[in-house]
């Protein structure tokens, strides 16, 4: 498998703080990634810098060998990086499908004034829009709520709708923010079901940062462990179980977090 | 729903150009007609502030592009000689372009912050033409023309107002006119992708920008057009009154303009129409109540925002038909 996305000696500092401390690491094509790390490791600052919402202060991200760091947010979304946010970042007085077909946006190929006039382009946009938007809908079984306000959603619905929004911008690398936050064991282990149906059948490379362990120990290809800003190991759920500098980073919180 | 817009239209443009001239005309009441023709003007001054509004912004700045525009007109009209009706799209490019150069550093910041910086460019323009020797400070431009007929290869398409008998009449039809198309512009802005893309952006605009959305383009976009509206409302003011003072558009005016929005409804493309309308009439008929009539005003104004938060439109009345928008 091929790298998709480098991350070449990334830091970022926050005045006398080094939030992100040289970290490098490959994401391979097709493969679930995950960033583990005690709470104030770095996590949110590490996707926050690939996805351009903060600017580097040292290093770069690649992505197919293209420099993708210190650009608009937007731009990066272009090119395929797409992050998702916690369960709030939604469009909230928006319904379900509402919130899917706005999320194609990044597809569209009419321009602002041929959204106004509603030319022949914007037209066939919003119909190829309305359809992948069915699409993403049966796909992640969301027929009940399509029509529902998200605002009036239960969590787990609306964590399946952030990842519903992120497939409508029909990415290359998924970007997850703590998609298992909040969830009971069941929950999350449909939501482990859901990104990974995700990777098999849209072939959709997948970053995720979170906090639950069995979780991720699951779903895992390959883990990055970060802490105090620093990268100290990486590699199978296997190999980090087993990673000493791991158990020494946890120890004192939870033993059992990481399933030892 | 295919049917039921063009013949609101129809009977809208029926409404304000027939049916309430013939009312004037039979109850001699000749004075609404000035009254009218500034509604429709203050509306579509509102009309901008509710699109940036949608967007997510409070705008209480549109008083300085009235200003502007107007300035705009009258120095095209008296010192070059321009045809108004041809300052008029330029009035509002001017302050459409000005817009685009004030509101690229604004329009980063949110809610109270954006808000307050808006409030302050109403009194910077103010001072501005005050200060600069073309506006003529406080003495302002009087004495303008009124606007001249307007051709294209010897067909007249606009006739020349200052030989008109009942220029009042013809003002009004201008105005209203204007007012429709909009209206009309701002309900094809905000029902198609333009509109959704407005409305992202103020749900959410992390969020926008992570589906690819250029979030500062878009708000500076929006903004501009509303400034656009704010221009040609301020030049037709100008027109109509034939004189422009520092003091022509205050903050108060600003300020109004964010009320009829409030008022009017935020959701709905025709609550800063309604919100004018009633906002103006509402100060007239109190005016019997002299000294007591602000005090009684602005603690109506407060009853009815406490009682609908969403604005007059949000009324069962005005729904029943239009449940899904």
């Amino acid at each position: 498998m091929t790298a998709i996305l480098e991350v070449d000696k990334l830091t970022r500092r926050f005045g006398g703080l080094v939030a992100v401390n040289n970290i490098s690491f490959d994401v391979k094509q097709g493969e679930i990634l995950s960033v583990i790390g005690p709470n104030g490791a770095g996590k949110s600052t590490l996707f926050k810098l690939i996805s351009s919402f903060l600017s580097t202060s040292a290093g770069e991200v690649r992505f197919k060998g293209e420099k993708v760091s210190d650009l608009s947010p937007h731009v990066v979304a272009r090119k395929g990086i797409v992050r998702t946010f916690q369960e709030t970042t939604i469009f909230r007085s928006m319904t379900t499908r509402e919130n899917i077909i706005i999320a194609h946006h990044l597809r569209s190929k009419a321009s602002m004034a041929g959204y106004f006039w509603g030319s022949a382009q914007a037209r066939r946009d919003e119909a190829t829009f309305a359809k992948s938007a069915d699409e993403i809908i049966q796909f992640l079984d969301m027929q009940g709520i399509a029509d529902e306000l998200a605002s009036n959603l239960p969590q787990g619905n609306l964590r399946a709708l952030g990842i519903a929004i992120g497939l409508a911008t029909d990415p290359e690398i998924l970007l997850l923010d703590e998609p298992f936050a909040g969830m009971n064991h069941d929950e999350t282990m449909q939501m482990v079901d859901l990104v990974r149906s995700v990777q098999r059948e849209r072939g959709v490379t997948v970053m995720l940062v979170e906090h639950d362990m069995p979780a991720v120990m699951k779903i895992s290809d390959r883990i990055v462990v970060i802490n105090f800003g620093e990268k100290i190991a990486e590699g199978t759920p296997a190999e980090i179980r087993s990673n000493d500098k791991v158990i020494e980073a946890y120890l004192g919180s939870e033993d059992d977090a990481i399933g030892i | 729903m295919n049917i039921k817009k063009p013949l609101l239209v129809i009977v809208l443009l029926l409404v304000v150009l027939v049916l309430v001239p013939w009312l004037i005309h039979v109850s001699g009441r000749w004075d609404f007609y000035y009254t009218l023709t500034s509604v429709a003007l203050l509306s579509i001054a509102s009309a901008g502030v509710w699109l940036t509004f949608y967007i997510g912004r409070i705008n209480i700045g549109q008083g300085a592009y009235t200003l502007i525009g107007g300035y705009a007109s009258a120095i095209l009209v008296t010192k070059l000689g321009m045809n108004f009706w041809l300052t008029l799209p330029l009035a509002g490019l001017i302050c459409a372009l000005i817009s685009i150069v004030i509101g690229l550093p604004i329009l980063r910041l949110r809610g109270v912050y954006f808000a307050m910086v808006t409030l302050v460019l109403t009194e910077v323009a103010r001072l501005t033409a005050l200060a600069l020797p073309i506006t003529n400070g406080a003495k302002g431009i009087v004495n303008i023309p009124m606007p001249t007929e307007l051709s294209f290869f010897g067909i007249t398409i606009i006739p020349d107002f200052g030989t008109l008998e009942n220029p009042k009449l013809a003002f009004y039809i201008a105005s209203v006119i204007m007012m429709v198309l909009c209206y009309a512009a701002l309900y094809r802005i905000v029902n198609s992708r333009l509109g959704h893309l407005c409305r992202s952006l103020q749900q959410n605009e992390e969020l926008s920008a992570s589906i690819g959305v250029n979030t500062a383009y878009l708000r500076v976009l929006a903004y501009s057009i509303s400034s656009f509206m704010g221009g040609i409302a301020g030049a037709s003011f100008v027109s109509i009154s034939q004189s422009v003072y520092p003091s022509s558009f205050q903050v108060v005016d600003s300020v109004n303009f964010m009320l009829n929005c409030f008022l009017g409804g935020l959701g709905f493309v025709l609550g800063p129409m309604l919100g004018t309308l009633v906002l103006y009439f509402g100060w007239d008929l109190l005016f019997t109540l002299g000294k007591y009539q602000l005090l009684i005003y602005s603690s109506m104004l407060i009853l009815l925002m406490v009682w609908l938060p969403n604005g007059l439109l949000s009324l069962k009345l005005f729904n029943r038909g239009a449940k899904k928008k």
